[in-house]
């Protein structure tokens, strides 16, 4: 066994308690030059850590779409059908990434617009395009510089999860917000 | 590629007109296709080509033309086991009807494929109406080579016609989006192939997302949408060279091409802050003039055969519905009102249909209306039928059909609502378009 997979158990479940943390997460002052094998905490399973800690790589960079993840909890937000209206979740999901962006001011991003499957190939594109605009105007609203925000749709084109159920129709019609680099 | 039709000289007493022209009604929403014989082409000579002797071209022909006029559900080519006897070369110009008629033929195409000095062929069609033993049509076709197919798709067009009343479609080709790999990272690539399947090839590598390809009228060029460079925009595509580039210079998404009939414009939608509209751009001048205006979506313009007008889908009204406007943008006004949404219109070629996709109740349908929105018809019911497409002569529509486990692939349907079939494709197929009669 190399130390990869317990390096990826680490990450896990620091991304875990970043997303339990709460509505409002703690973004880092300074990231942490070796991940730390964490503590355990009352209701985490106990992480097998051997002896021969060897230092490890961050578990993400500041400023990268796994840190967005691990700092707001999720990089994503959903719509309702063939809508493209931000709800109370969405926004605040995406208040949380203005205030990613805000210290991490030299990341650029693009919002990528998508739809489930149950529409029209050239209309779903335009209706991925509302989407990433929605989100977008939100983030300017939040006082990004829309200079940092870029927009592009992929109408169905790029589903997050396979299936023609609600379940994932619920999950496809989104925008996602995209580390573009600094 | 050279294809040169001529008339066949009269070997033939001139034929006695029969007393009731033998007719396929194509409107009649036909029950009986019409039994008809397209035996082996004889061999003119004992010639060789690249493509291979004049005796295996006859039989592979014969073929082509059979399977054409089958392909149209009006035509039942007779099965050849029921007349083992090869047709000679006497007999091509001069059948022995009594025999045909023990097959039930009602109608029977004979012809010859010569091997010519230059390299090239000579193939002769002639087509007859047994019952009455007159000669109902006969051309021949000069090509090369490789050309056979095209110039049995040019007999086959002929016989069509002249059975019709229609002009044919089998000399065409068909441009679309071959699809493969999972859902969530589907490789999808540009592909051209004849209406019947044959010379298929991929024009793109897949390394790019392609959508929604269609042709110019002189065919030779493709314009298309690619998300290269994570840039989506509309992009042409020069058959001859492979030549791909990006029409225009636009900072926002361009999309839902389509050429104008006489190939100097295209017509796209270019989204502008979540904002899609209509606009036209003269491939000439590369100036851009917007054709719609207003808070909805307008997408899937496609032009009406004299150029005139221009039908759209906009959801400027709550939902997708369909709307024709004046080449120019004036006149918007909407034709669809029928239940639910509907989508991705386009203009036949004859000029007197407006094929459509229909979504309601979770289903996806293709549907056609005359371009004032009356007398419409539902065509399709599928989890997913979209794209339509008409062929050169107006009569059948192809589209692309989707299933719930992201399975695709090309239907097509007569505009009776009858013959529904799939073409077969080497991988998941969607967005096609048909070409016009090539030249």
């Amino acid at each position: 066994m190399t130390n990869l997979p317990r390096f990826t158990l680490i990450a896990g479940l620091a991304l875990g308690l970043a997303a339990c943390a709460g509505k409002q997460p703690v973004a880092l002052e300074k990231p942490p030059e070796t991940a730390q094998p964490v503590t355990p905490v009352a209701n985490a399973d106990p992480i097998p850590v051997t002896e021969t800690a060897a230092p490890v790589q961050p578990a993400y960079a500041p400023g990268s779409q796994e840190d967005l993840r691990a700092q707001t909890g999720s990089d994503t937000v959903l719509f309702g059908y063939d809508s493209y209206e931000l709800d109370a979740e969405a926004k605040a999901v995406l208040a949380r990434h203005a205030q990613w962006l805000r210290q991490n001011p030299a990341v650029r991003v693009t919002l990528e617009g998508h739809t489930d499957e149950r529409g029209t190939r050239e209309y779903n594109l335009a209706l991925g395009d509302r989407r990433a605009n929605s989100a977008k105007n939100f983030l300017a609203t939040q006082g990004i510089d829309v200079a940092r925000l870029a927009t592009i749709s992929y109408g169905k084109e790029r589903p997050a999860v396979d299936g023609s159920d609600e379940a994932a129709w619920a999950k496809n019609r989104r925008a996602v917000t995209v580390v573009m680099g600094r | 590629m050279r294809l040169i039709p001529f008339m066949l000289a009269l070997s033939l007493p001139a034929a006695v007109l029969a007393q009731t022209p033998l007719r396929v009604d194509i409107n009649a929403g036909l029950m009986q296709p019409m039994p008809i014989a397209v035996p082996a082409f004889a061999p003119g000579n004992g010639g060789n080509t690249e493509a291979g002797t004049t005796t295996a071209l006859g039989e592979r022909a014969a073929q082509v033309i059979a399977n054409d006029l089958k392909s149209s559900g009006l035509f039942r080519p007779i099965d050849p086991a029921a007349y083992t006897t090869a047709v000679g070369l006497d007999e091509v110009v001069k059948p022995d009807f009594p025999a045909w008629r023990t097959v039930a033929a009602q109608a029977l195409v004979t012809g010859t494929v010569t091997a010519n000095a230059d390299g090239g062929i000579t193939l002769a069609c002639y087509a007859y109406d047994v019952f009455a033993g007159s000669e109902i049509a006969r051309q021949g076709f000069v090509t090369t080579a490789a050309g056979w197919r095209r110039a049995a798709h040019k007999c086959a067009d002929l016989v069509y016609a002249r059975l019709t009343g229609e002009s044919g479609y089998f000399d065409s080709r068909i441009v679309y989006v071959s699809e493969t790999g999972p859902r969530t990272k589907r490789i999808k690539r540009l592909a051209i192939m004849d209406q019947d399947g044959a010379g298929h090839r991929f024009l793109t590598s897949g390394q790019n997302l392609v959508l929604t390809p269609r042709f110019a009228p002189e065919q030779q060029t493709i314009t298309y949408m690619s998300f290269e460079n994570n840039r989506p925009r509309v992009w042409l595509y020069t058959l001859g060279s492979g030549r791909q580039e990006a029409v225009g210079q636009f900072a926002t998404m361009t999309f839902a091409p389509r050429f104008s009939p006489d190939g100097h414009n295209l017509v796209f939608s270019m989204s502008v802050g979540g904002n899609a509209d209509i606009y036209r751009f003269n491939l000439a001048t590369k100036q851009t003039t917007r054709l719609t205006t207003g808070a909805g979506i307008d997408t899937s313009p496609s032009y009406s055969p004299d150029g005139s007008q221009i039908v759209f889908e906009s959801d400027r009204g709550g939902s997708q519905q369909i709307y024709v406007m004046n080449a120019d943008g004036s006149n918007q006004h909407r034709i669809s009102f029928g239940e639910g949404r509907s989508a991705s219109p386009a203009w036949s070629p004859r000029g007197d249909y407006i094929a459509f996709t229909r979504i309601g109740a979770g289903r996806f349908g293709i549907g056609v209306m005359r371009p004032d929105g009356s007398s419409e018809r539902l065509l399709t019911n599928g989890y997913q039928d979209e794209s339509p497409t008409w062929s050169p002569n107006g009569r059948v529509i192809l589209f692309a059909r989707g299933d719930r486990g992201g399975r695709s692939g090309l239907w097509s349907v007569d505009i009776s609502g009858l013959n529904e079939r799939r073409l077969a494709t080497p991988l998941d197929a969607s967005d096609p378009a048909w070409s016009p009669l090539l030249p």
